[in-house]
């Protein structure tokens, strides 16, 4: 089963569920970080082993000396990649969508497969488990190519289960990470800010049609209007996570929570059959 | 006319209530909410809304089942799946379409039909502290870049037309698509992190990114206290990059209490906050006067 960890915004604590959840899991299982704009779950899980491999999106590569200057690429393209400027056949490989229209549509074969590079994947070993992260490169405005490409080589089903820390927002980045997970674990504050941003993720995820519970970080602070949406949305709450400042002194170590602070682990463990239930109750359905 | 973004690589570091409480240290200054997926700064500023527009972006396809003689081809060459077959026919999952055009153009009997897409919502508001420009995307919605810079553009108007120095924005969170569109045109980024370690690892690489559009960074370390070794190291590397840390501000209370009433920070009458973020105010402004 793939679960995934997300939030309306980040800074909420959802790398830090997914590392804690990742420490008490049962092995096999597969953390991924898809939060390829700044990744930060390696920090708590300290991978080894690590293997990094490039990721590449395909944007054509032109042969002037063939092109005619009939513009049918150019006419095709949305997003400006490409472009004939008087006689000359211009083009922009970091707005590409990769998409191929170009290279298909092109009477005169000027236009081939070229690559641009995306960024990383970074696969490793924690304690056991398979760790894979992408890290987008920095000038690269496209993650979801990036992430695309790591969830399309996930070990699903063999591997057992797969945690996936989800992007922040509800933008497309975000969609792309949860719409192949089979359950959706939204972490939020009680707190104006917390509220309004899980309303929007809510907004945004409800539609996919996935088990989806909340998980309420720093309670205590702030005040009662999460809860409130919760009742009325009928969002079940699966875990509350006090607000400490013992907690944040563990994050800003690098520690997971789970393990720094023992008291936290029934919650944690709560949580994980939350979740692991709230998944057997919609395939057994 | 000089332009500050508020950004911190991550959500979460204080960003929007940093960007509060300089609102209202700023006497003339036109507002902008850059995070258009997840504006937060309406939250404090109350906006009214004088002027509210439709966003339009992109294109989407659309199968009409009469037209479609179920070749399978837009189906084959769709790089994105976002085309399927179902029990009524071929069908686009708008979810996964880019609006790329290709099912369009090679659609044998031109079945597809190639919209464009309402993506958001921009306003244009009077609040408590000056003229604010923001929006809101759809979720699920991509060009949040573009929707970024029709906002940049249009609080640029407006500061001209009004006579504005400067343009102040909450910036969007990450170093992708949106956080790019913020940084173009921008006289200083301050980069607001908190002393962890994640923090720092974001640290690095949003400067990295506002170095590659030679945007000036400043550094505000939010929640200094709370780790002193981290706070150190943060520093450490602030100095060694040759970048000012214009305040350093402790964990405290007081900044959730502010939000929770819909007010800045420094609204609220806390003495020292309030006089840090002063502070920190005045050294910004020095540093942008200096870098012209
Ligand atoms: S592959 Fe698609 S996005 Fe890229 S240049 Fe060609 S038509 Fe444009
Ligand atoms: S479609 Fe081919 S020949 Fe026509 S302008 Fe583009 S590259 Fe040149």
């Amino acid at each position: 089963m793939i679960y995934a960890i997300a939030s309306g915004k980040g800074g909420t604590g959802k790398t830090t569920v997914t590392a804690s959840l990742a420490s008490i899991w049962e092995t096999p299982l597969t953390a991924v970080d898809l939060d390829v704009e700044e990744p930060n779950l390696h920090l708590f899980l300290k991978p080894e082993e690590m293997i990094t491999g490039k990721a590449h999106i395909e944007v054509p590569d032109a042969d002037e000396d063939k092109c005619t200057g009939c513009r049918a690429c150019s006419e095709l393209c949305q997003f400006k990649a490409i472009t004939v400027m008087g006689d000359t056949l211009l083009t922009f490989p970091e707005m590409c969508h990769g998409c191929g229209g170009c290279i298909a549509i092109c009477p005169e074969k000027a236009l081939t497969p070229g690559k641009r590079e995306l960024g990383e994947i970074v696969t490793g070993k924690s304690h056991g488990n398979e760790f894979i992260m992408g890290r987008l490169r920095i000038g690269e405005a496209m993650s979801p190519p990036l992430m695309k490409q790591i969830l399309n080589d996930l070990p699903i089903n063999s591997q057992g289960d797969v945690l996936i820390d989800a992007p922040p927002g509800v933008s497309c980045p975000a969609i792309t990470a949860v719409m192949r997970a089979d359950c959706i674990v939204l972490v939020t504050e009680p707190t104006p800010f917390g509220l309004h941003d899980f309303r929007l993720a809510w907004e945004a995820f409800s539609p996919i049609g996935k088990p989806m519970g909340a998980v309420i970080n720093r309670a205590g602070v702030g005040n009662n209007d999460v809860y409130d949406f919760c009742r009325e949305k009928d969002i079940p709450i699966w875990a509350e996570i006090p607000f400490d400042r013992s907690v944040a002194e563990a994050y800003s170590n690098g520690y997971v929570p789970v393990k720094a602070i023992p008291t936290l682990k029934p919650t944690f463990e709560s949580l994980k059959n939350s979740m692991q239930k709230a998944v057997n109750e919609v395939s057994h359905a | 006319m000089h332009e500050v973004v508020i950004i911190s690589g991550k959500g979460g570091a204080g960003k929007t209530s940093i960007t509060g409480a300089f609102a209202n240290l700023a006497d003339n200054a036109i507002l902008c909410d850059l995070d258009v997926d997840a504006p937060d700064l309406h939250l404090l500023l109350s906006p009214e809304h004088k002027r509210i527009e439709e966003f339009y972006s992109g294109n989407e396809a659309i199968i009409n089942q009469e037209q479609c003689t179920k070749c399978g081809l837009c189906e084959a060459m769709c790089r994105f799946s976002a085309i399927t077959q179902t029990d009524e026919g071929f069908a686009v999952d708008p979810m996964r379409c880019e609006g790329c055009n290709v099912c369009v153009s090679f659609c044998p009997p031109q079945a597809i039909s190639f919209p464009s897409k309402h993506c958001g919502t921009w306003y244009e508001s009077e609040t408590r502290f000056g003229t604010m420009v923001h929006a809101q995307l759809f979720p699920g919605e991509e060009n949040s870049g573009r929707l970024v810079t029709l906002l940049k553009q249009h609080a640029r108007k407006r500061a001209e037309e009004e006579g504005h120095e400067l343009v102040l924005s909450d910036g969007a969170p990450g170093i992708g698509c949106p956080v790019i569109s913020s940084l173009a045109g921008t006289n200083l980024a301050v980069v607001v992190t908190e002393p962890t370690l994640s923090g720092l690892h974001d640290l690095k690489r949003v400067a990295k990114l506002c170095t590659g559009f030679k945007t000036k960074v400043a550094v505000l370390i939010n929640k200094h206290d709370l780790n002193l070794a981290q706070a150190k190291a943060i520093e450490e590397y602030c100095q060694e990059k040759g970048y000012p840390v214009i305040c350093r501000f402790p964990h405290d209370n007081a900044v959730t209490e502010a939000m929770v009433q819909g007010k800045a920070i420094n609204e609220t009458g806390d003495s020292t906050a309030s006089q840090l973020l002063e502070a920190a105010w005045s050294n910004m402004l020095n540093l942008l006067h200096d870098s012209k």
